[in-house]
């Protein structure tokens, strides 16, 4: 079971990621870090159809998260989903269409061996 | 770099702090409640339900409401490759935080794991925040 959960929290937490990503450079950059700024932001999201797609895949992977938490630690649930750094960046590169070089690439690698290395 | 580029850096920088601490808070929250909460395997509402009522799962989540409008408004001008291994420093905070404050015992591996989760944030800072000019229009 708790694989299961580990394979549905890495899957929906990149195709969150990926839509979000999308969604958040259709509507625009956030101007400046105001209140009223963060809050058009707020109320763009919600007619942001890939935002929206992405929220209900990252919601999907936080009940996923919740029930591996109650049923195992934070140093197996957190390393476990360290491969999503990879496919992330796979996607960053051939969906979003991001100038990934060996710098990001050896750094998606070292963060996802290190957080490996954390549940030690 | 002029004052406007400069003040962009910033204000990216200043989201990827925001980002950082309420990822380190929230989690450290949720995990503290769903412990004491217990075992929950269920496509019933109403034990997750149960769970929100625990003060600590509550707190977790209005944290991690904030973590994810950050993480929406710094994913809006900057690539999502780059957001990934900056943010990662949470991961170091958590277990430093752990080990300074808490008096966790940090063995050689989570040190190795510290060190390069550390070099890649600093990897992933040396490139630009930004590599793409719109949206990807295959997408749209």
């Amino acid at each position: 079971m708790k694989w299961l959960l580990v394979g549905i929290i890495a899957l929906c937490t990149t195709l969150g990621d990926v839509l979000n990503t999308a969604g958040m450079k259709r509507q625009g950059e956030i101007e400046d870090l105001s209140l009223g700024s963060l809050a058009r932001m707020i109320k763009r999201i919600f007619r942001n159809s890939l935002v929206l797609t992405g929220f209900a895949a990252l919601t999907i992977s936080f009940f996923a998260l919740l029930s591996l938490l109650s049923i195992t630690t934070v140093s197996f649930a957190v390393p476990a989903t360290a491969v999503s750094y990879l496919l992330e960046t796979l996607l960053a590169k051939y969906i979003l269409g991001e100038d990934v070089r060996w710098r990001r690439w050896a750094a998606a690698s070292l963060v996802a061996c290190g957080v490996v290395l954390l549940s030690f | 770099m002029n004052s406007e580029s400069r003040n962009d850096v910033q204000k990216t920088r200043i989201l990827v702090l925001l980002v950082i601490a309420s990822n380190v808070l929230g989690n450290v929250s949720l995990s503290q409640g769903m412990h004491q909460v217990g075992r929950i395997i269920s496509a019933s509402p109403l034990d997750y339900l149960r769970a929100f009522a625990n003060p600590w799962t509550l707190v977790g989540i209005c944290v991690l409401a904030i973590w994810m409008l950050s993480d929406l408004a710094l994913l809006s001008r900057a690539d999502l490759s780059f957001v990934l291994p900056v943010t990662a420093s949470a991961y170091v905070l958590v277990a430093l935080g752990g080990h300074f404050l808490l008096h966790d015992h940090i063995s050689w591996e989570r040190w190795t794991g510290i060190v390069l989760i550390t070099a890649g944030v600093v990897l992933a800072e040396e490139t630009p925040a930004r590599t793409t000019k719109g949206p990807p229009e295959h997408l749209l």
